[in-house]
């Protein structure tokens, strides 16, 4: 393609606040260069090199923050920490904002947790330097869908029309609402949606992805034995305690929506089972030794996708 | 009727929701001016039953969007020699900036005061918002 004069297209300099922030053009682009690197992790061991990345966690989350560290670390460049911004000097009584600016004099690049909904928005506005939404509250955890996507394109080869199953809590989980937003500018996607009647996927969420694309397709049901059939990819999910009033219904749902070996018999050969992790009893252990279990996979190309992610922002890659 | 004196140079707020008429008197700050002004409530209307009116006398710099979302069936009489001379029904603007706060305790304005309150229009016809921040919908 020629850019008359122009440059292309480019990643460098932006933030990764919203899953929806990069059309899927940019995503493409960014998991060939994804692919590339784990195909090649050596090629890409000093491209960060001289650089410095930041993580600002208002909340503790060690896994997503290591697979930041990890990603930073294994392209060469260097990671500064601030484990509980709340409580180090850095930023005892100030404001986000001041903390953004002033951790972007010292950080080439910023990734931020914080349990305030749309804190990643208002640090953006800030920030002077790329800033990474490593989950904001409830509502956006971009990298998490960056992660479920490469997955899928990793194992299925394509983000075309793809039948994904998504099973546990569909009300509250939102790594799922990101995933089936994104999933939705796809042409050709299905969804079947597993969930005890409490916690069915909400409606504004729908209402969403058909303003993306009219013609999504959804299938709702309570049995999950009913919504393997047919799936080409399983995303599980968390049904978690705090979300029911009583113990006595959690525990009767929570054994509903476990996926065993036996459910499994039911699913096609080339599905794949993804979980954002971390499970809890919603798979069981035996489900692991199945090779359509790829879970732990996943963390690994979360990681990959990742690496992607800071050398675009970066403009080193 | 009550009677108050035609304005020569102005605005005149017409069709204000009945009972309405106060708030935004307040919220426009018009208690603090040097030239007369008139507040009628109640006042018989064909179209409305009762409604509210606002009558302000010399020039005035009116802040429509914030107009609009107190009371979107608002109209705008200008008033230059003693004649209506430009009528405006103000729309609900695309954007607002810090007129509305965001009810969402989770989020992230409700602790960072210091940020501009920014809600995006999602839905003209159901008056409704979007907090930019948070994603929560608003209704005006
Ligand atoms: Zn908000």
């Amino acid at each position: 393609m020629i850019w008359e004069g122009k440059k292309a297209p480019t990643l460098e300099g932006r933030h990764f606040i919203d899953a929806l922030d990069f059309s899927p053009a940019e995503y493409d682009a960014l998991f060939s260069l994804a692919e590339r690197i784990k195909s090649a992790p050596a090629e890409f061991s000093s491209a960060c090199s001289g650089k410095v990345m930041a993580t600002l966690f208002y909340e503790p989350s060690t896994r997503t923050r290591l697979s930041f560290e990890a990603a930073m670390l294994r392209l060469g460049g260097k990671v500064l920490t601030v484990a509980d911004p709340r409580t180090s000097s850095v930023a005892k009584g100030e404001s986000l904002a001041d903390t953004i600016r002033t951790v972007g004099n010292y950080a080439d690049l910023i990734v931020l947790r914080h349990p305030k909904e749309g804190a990643a928005k208002l640090a953006a506005l800030y920030s002077p330097v790329p800033l990474i939404n490593g989950g904001d509250g409830a509502r956006e955890h971009p990298t998490q869908t960056l992660t479920d996507l490469f997955t899928i394109v990793t194992y299925k080869g394509r983000l075309e029309n793809i039948t994904v199953a998504f099973c546990g809590d569909l009300r509250y989980g939102r790594t799922v609402h990101s995933l089936i937003k994104a999933l939705a500018r796809y042409p050709g996607t299905r969804f079947i949606l597993i969930s005890p009647e409490e916690l069915r996927l909400p409606d504004h969420v729908k209402e969403e992805v058909l303003a993306l694309r009219k013609d999504v397709e959804f299938h709702e049901t309570t049995r999950m034995e009913e919504g393997l059939e047919g799936a080409d990819v399983l995303y599980m999910t968390r049904i978690q305690k705090e979300r029911f009033f009583n113990e006595e219904d959690y525990l009767k749902l929570r054994d509903a929506y476990v996926l065993t070996s036996e459910k499994l018999k039911l699913a096609e050969e080339d599905l794949i089972v993804m979980h954002p992790l971390p499970r809890v009893t919603e798979i069981s252990y035996e489900v692991d030794e199945d090779k359509r279990a790829v879970y732990f996979q996943q963390a690994r190309l979360g990681m990959f996708v990742r690496m992607a992610l800071i050398a675009r922002l970066l403009g080193v890659a | 009727m009550l009677k108050v004196d035609r304005i020569q140079v102005g605005i005149v707020l017409d069709h204000i929701r009945a009972g309405n008429g106060l708030r935004i008197f307040e919220e426009l700050g018009l208690a603090g001016r040097e030239y007369p002004v008139a507040l009628l409530m109640n006042v018989p209307s064909t179209k409305m039953g009762r409604k509210d009116m606002i009558k302000v006398s010399g020039a005035l710099d009116l802040d429509l969007t914030k107009l609009a979302l107190l009371d979107a069936g608002i109209t705008v009489n200008y008033i230059e020699g003693g004649q209506v001379v430009r009528k405006v029904k103000p729309g609900l603007p695309e954007r607002v900036v810090g007129l509305i706060r965001c009810k969402n305790p989770r989020c992230i304005t409700s602790t960072e005061s210091y940020s501009p309150s920014i809600f995006i229009l999602v839905d003209r016809e159901e008056k409704r918002y979007k907090c930019f921040y948070c994603g929560e919908y608003v209704r005006v």
